[in-house]
């Protein structure tokens, strides 16, 4: 940020509170009915007395190409909202999940057309820190396993629950495409990550 | 950035000169595999096919922008990840053999894939457990990703070689052809038995044990039969001793910068 900023101001006119929710309204550049919040993208959000203001941000995936336009997308808003003096941080431990993903971003990727997360992510992260357990060969398998079971896929035009997966990857890392084997619509779900 | 690449200790630089140069490993592997795999772009063997293999090359090329970011701040030289790969010379480069090997046909590209995810999924499990806090969160970061190239790899393995007697005449010399380069991954140099050291890196020969149960698990199911663990292997990739290969990789990546250094958009 330049030097030219408005420092003037001793108290800032906003809070942490206010700018999640201008947050709230920065659409995610790739499913744009969800929110950057919806999508737990961004992490943690601090006001200073003297109003800047700092916003922790975290990528859904390493090679994610959304992240640039995510970030101006952030500093467009907060500068609109008369923000002078923004700080951006990206922040990978812990990495992004998509059990942080709102019931509302859930809702709003259904009526989108994309099926959301079908379940809960198992919870490794007490594995991967720390000490290596002894049997940590069954450790990996769990995660790599070829007969782990398959999530319960939604279709999210119809409500049946009789899917087939077409393809590990779809038009982004996040989701792989499945086909309704009821109502025969080809469509995008949101992978567990 | 401050210069303190473990939690409390203070900086040291002989370990982050040797940090800096095993982070270019991990950044090379993943460049140069994303590389290969791109050039796949709209000539995969099926539309499926085409998108998983330019998504494992983003995801890949992300990391490889983590590593490098990592190594430059590291080398404090002033070199970002675009100096990293963008403008070092085919020795300068530090990637396995395994990953500049052509494309070849679809059971070569799978097999190198499968070799190559199988060694990431358990290196990368163990580099979450770094003494280095930020490799740790970069591992920690690109697991899930990894786990999922090898659950797809693996699948592919056993589609290719259960499949025709065709596919799986393919896929066997594929397994057989690429077995070589697969030691490299595990023979540990002076510079990796110091990231052991240092509790920055997983041990070598642990690694290779579970890599070999793995591979074998899979080449079970698929019907393969795994070439012997004690054949004569490769080596010389991480040193930057390469096959001829990598030298038109670069030239198609480096091009631009080459002929028009610095230039932006």
């Amino acid at each position: 940020m330049n030097a030219t900023s408005a420092t003037s101001a001793s108290t800032a006119s906003f809070d942490a509170a206010q700018v999640w929710q201008w947050l709230g309204a920065v659409a995610d550049p790739e499913i744009p009915v969800i929110s950057i919040v919806d999508l737990g993208i961004v992490r943690d959000v601090q006001v200073s007395a003297g109003g800047s203001c700092t916003v922790v941000i975290t990528p859904t995936y390493s090679g994610c190409p959304a992240m640039q336009v995510i970030a101006d997308a952030i500093t467009d808003a907060l500068r609109g909202h008369g923000v002078q003096q923004i700080e951006l941080r990206n922040q990978l431990s812990p990495a992004w999940t998509t059990d942080w993903m709102s019931a509302s971003g859930k809702a709003a990727l259904r009526g989108y057309g994309i099926a959301p997360p079908a379940q809960q992510v198992v919870d490794i992260s007490g594995l991967q820190r720390g000490a290596a357990p002894a049997g940590s060969a069954s450790r990996a398998h769990a995660a790599i396993s070829r007969s782990a079971p398959a999530p319960q896929v939604v279709c999210p035009h119809c409500g049946s629950s009789h899917t087939a997966l077409t393809s590990q990857f779809g038009s982004t890392p996040c989701k792989a495409l499945y086909k309704c084997l009821d109502c025969h619509e080809p469509f995008d779900y949101f992978k567990c990550h | 950035m401050d210069k303190q690449i473990t939690d409390g200790r203070p900086f040291d630089a002989a370990l982050a000169r040797q940090t800096f140069e095993y982070l270019l490993r991990l950044g090379d592997n993943a460049l140069i595999l994303s590389l290969r795999l791109s050039q796949l772009c709209g000539k995969g063997p099926a539309m499926e096919e085409d998108m998983a293999l330019t998504n494992v090359a983003l995801d890949l090329l992300g990391q490889t922008r983590l590593w490098y970011s990592y190594a430059g701040e590291l080398e404090g030289a002033g070199r970002d990840e675009d100096a990293l790969a963008f403008r070092r010379d085919a020795h300068e480069f530090r990637n396995c053999l395994l990953l500049e090997q052509p494309n070849g046909n679809y059971a070569d590209t799978m097999v190198r894939q499968f070799y190559f995810d199988t060694w990431h999924y358990f290196l990368i499990e163990g580099l979450t457990r770094s003494s280095d806090a930020r490799i740790a969160a970069i591992a920690e970061k690109s697991l899930k990703e990894v786990s999922y190239h090898l659950r797809r790899s693996g699948d592919l393995i056993v589609r290719l070689g259960d499949g025709t007697d065709f596919s799986h005449a393919r896929t066997q010399a594929a397994a057989e052809a690429l077995w070589m380069y697969s030691g490299e991954m595990f023979a540990y140099d002076a510079l990796d038995q110091a990231m052991v050291a240092a509790a920055i890196a997983p041990d070598g020969a642990e690694l290779r044990s579970h890599w070999l149960a793995h591979v074998d698990a899979i080449f079970k199911e698929a019907t393969l039969t795994m070439p012997p663990a004690d054949a004569w292997m490769q080596s010389g990739g991480k040193q930057g001793r390469h096959s001829e290969h990598l030298g038109y990789v670069l030239a198609e990546m480096q091009f631009l910068q080459r002929a028009y250094p610095g230039a932006t958009w």
